[in-house]
């Protein structure tokens, strides 16, 4: 955090490959930046993996089930390193994370107070009188109301949004540099879903920690995020400011998501702007995944790795179609002449 | 709290009453003259008639069910038609002793259900947890006199290291906790906590799984728990459960049992039971049953007071 043009994050060529009674091909060769202070939202399909790459960063994954590659680093931090001691004072300290469904990710029986308290025990040398006080103040920064009767509350006894101002008071409390933060606002009211995303976003400039933020609501994305990561079978198909996305989006599926979603509003439902469905991932992809579904798809499309291309800094798009337009590429292979 | 308490205190009286009724209706139900055993065999009917009304079998069923229960709530559970002697002495010598194998084989069964569970549960799917649920589950289907035969034959008949049968030196029925005794409490409550070992190991592993795969477990490792914190979370979230089947468990145990008792010679209510069962001892059976069957209705009694004092998802009125 010392130096602001140093990236806080830095994910390179990331694998997650699962086996068990089936092989998934989760995360393949994922790169991903993100200074301190930035949000960046990772925006995708179910099962896309966008949640596996956010547990690949607490490594959370199943260690039995799952082989890991590449390297990931949080302020400098050698994740595929950390083990024992050393990754649980790093989880929760230096990244945590808000879940997905709040009433399924804290202990029913706990309460609140002490579920809060028990991170900061864990993470600082105070009292647990000290820490229930801090967990009183977090509780107040998250603006729950009548907050010291909060705190004696069981989540059984709240409402979906206030456990999920809860959670995100659980995960901000030891004053975390990077927040993962998958899909909180999915289970939520539409309203309450307004509240709680500018609650994070104005607590995000209180603290001023970086955001990996995860969504399948365009809507959203652009609500929370400075920049969004297009995510497709495991990979990052495009990259760009939150403008750039909406208003250029240049590879054939950000397109596609962008006109579902102005379609239905549901989002999570089937693309209707996007024929066939994800690749199944039981094997390393040799070839563009969404190659099958895309209406420009070209031969070559399906006989190697569409290159990267990097039109801009901090704005990549991994298609063919780039080819023409912008002369920088990084590509794994180099486009031949037709 | 107290609102609680007080109607699941209540909720008791019908209860019993009910468990009351089927206790005297079962053994009436059963055919058979219940003084065959003890009337002489030429007695003419005038003396069959007389001891009938003796006994007071010559009035209706339920007449004889108000006089029986009537006297029950007053602690009179009648005489043992077969020695004469009083039903409740009888019963409550035996429950005491039933009280102490119990006890005995709660000390083992129990610890060693919840750990095994624990460990089985933590390594669910792993070698380790098939060893254990393999041990449970044997534990379980292996029929208990028999495994009580077993370890008769070899820790007393080939290894002469323990007594076979009896509650103390010199059949001595008074209890005391010493060693002389003890040595003749370890083979029977050892064979009697096999099967409540055997169903807490499954109730725990299958728990303990259950919490661990749980969103929430995830969540306490992101928050920097370590393994002990983790599992302090789901040893909160899994006692709740786990009392009711201990305390189910509990009621099994102090129910005595018949073939337990009977294969060595503990005199203890399953015993006294399977007495009054080969001698058609009436009173002193109806007692025994309802005794018997009153301690399961305390022991879920006492489960269900103690759950909303650790579990807070169970409303306290
Ligand atoms: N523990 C696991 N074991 C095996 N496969 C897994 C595991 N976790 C995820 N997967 C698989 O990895 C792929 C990516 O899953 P992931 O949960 O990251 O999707 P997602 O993008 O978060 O989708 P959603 O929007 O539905 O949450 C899916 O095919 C999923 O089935
Ligand atoms: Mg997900």
């Amino acid at each position: 955090m010392t130096d602001p043009t140093a990236n806080l994050l830095e994910i390179e060529n990331l694998e997650v490959r699962f086996h068990g009674e089936r092989t998934v091909h989760a995360i393949n060769g994922l790169d991903l930046e993100l200074k301190s202070g930035e949000v960046m939202t990772i925006l995708g399909e179910s099962g896309s993996g966008k949640s596996v790459t956010l547990k690949a960063l607490l490594k959370l994954l199943p260690e039995r089930r799952t082989a890991m590659s590449g390297s990931m680093t949080v302020g400098g931090i050698d994740v595929m390193a950390l083990k024992g001691r050393a990754l649980s004072d790093y989880r929760g300290k230096t990244v945590s994370m808000i879940f997905q469904e709040p009433a399924l990710a804290l202990d029913p029986v706990y309460t609140i107070g002490d579920q809060i308290a028990e991170a900061v025990m864990r993470h600082e040398r105070v009292s647990k009188k000290d820490a229930l006080a801090r967990a009183l103040d977090m509780l107040k920064r998250v603006r729950i109301p009548s907050p010291e009767s909060r705190l004696k509350n069981y989540p059984h006894e709240m409402s979906g949004g206030m456990r999920q101002r809860a959670m995100i008071a659980l995960a901000l409390a030891c004053k975390p540099d990077l927040l993962l933060a998958d899909e909180p606002t999915t289970a939520l009211d539409a309203t309450v879903q307004i509240q709680v995303l500018l609650l994070l976003r104005e607590l995000q400039k209180e603290f001023g920690m970086g955001i990996v933020f995860v969504t399948h609501d365009i809507g959203v994305a652009v609500e929370i995020s400075d920049r969004i990561a297009v995510m497709y079978a495991g990979n990052i198909v495009e990259e760009g400011t939150v403008g750039e996305i909406i208003k250029d989006p240049r590879h054939p599926y950000t397109k596609g998501l962008l006109a579902s979603n102005l379609h239905d509003a549901d989002a999570g439902e089937t693309l209707s702007s996007i024929p066939g469905s994800p690749p199944p991932l039981d094997v390393k992809p040799d070839h563009c995944s969404f190659a099958p579904r895309c209406a420009h798809a070209e031969e070559r499309c399906l006989s190697a790795l569409p290159p990267v291309f990097k039109p801009g800094p901090g704005r990549r798009v991994a298609c063919i179609l780039e080819e023409g337009r912008a002369p920088q590429r990084l590509g794994q292979r180099l486009p031949e002449p037709a | 709290m107290l609102a609680y308490t007080l109607q699941r205190l209540l909720y008791v009286i019908p209860v019993a009453f009910g468990v009351s009724v089927i206790c005297f209706m079962l053994v009436h139900i059963a055919p058979g003259d219940p003084l065959t055993a003890v009337m002489p065999i030429d007695a003419t009917a005038e003396q069959q008639a007389a001891m009938r009304a003796e006994y007071g079998f010559d009035k209706p069923l339920p007449v004889q069910f108000a006089i029986w229960f009537g006297n029950a709530l007053q602690g009179d559970l009648g005489a043992s038609i077969a020695t004469g002697r009083s039903v409740s002495s009888e019963v409550s010598r035996a429950v005491g002793n039933t009280l102490i194998l119990a006890f005995a084989a709660s000390l083992i069964g129990f610890p060693l259900g919840i750990f095994f569970g624990f460990v089985a549960g933590i390594f669910k799917d792993t070698l380790i947890d098939r060893a254990v649920t393999a041990f449970a589950i044997t534990g379980v289907s292996v029929p208990n006199y028999w495994l009580g035969i077993v370890l008769v034959v070899i820790f007393s008949v080939t290894l002469g290291w323990l007594p076979s049968t009896g509650a103390g030196p010199g059949g001595s029925t008074n209890w005391a906790w010493d060693f002389e005794h003890l040595r003749f409490i370890i083979l029977p409550a050892v064979t009697l906590a096999v099967v409540p070992m055997g169903i807490v190991t499954r109730t725990v592993r299958a728990l303990v799984g259950d919490i661990l795969s749980q969103d929430f477990v995830g969540a306490l490792r992101a928050k920097g728990l370590s393994q002990v914190g983790v599992l302090r979370h789901v040893v909160r979230n899994v006692t709740p459960t786990a009392l009711s089947v201990v305390g189910l468990q509990l009621g099994y145990l102090l129910g005595g049992s018949i073939l337990i008792e009977t294969v060595f010679n503990w005199p203890g209510t399953g015993f006294l039971l399977s007495n009054a069962i080969f001698q058609r001892d009436l009173p002193l059976l109806q007692g025994t049953i309802l005794v018997l069957a009153l301690f399961f209705v305390f022991a879920n009694l006492i489960v269900d007071l103690l759950q909303p004092l650790v579990d807070p998802r169970i409303k306290r009125g």
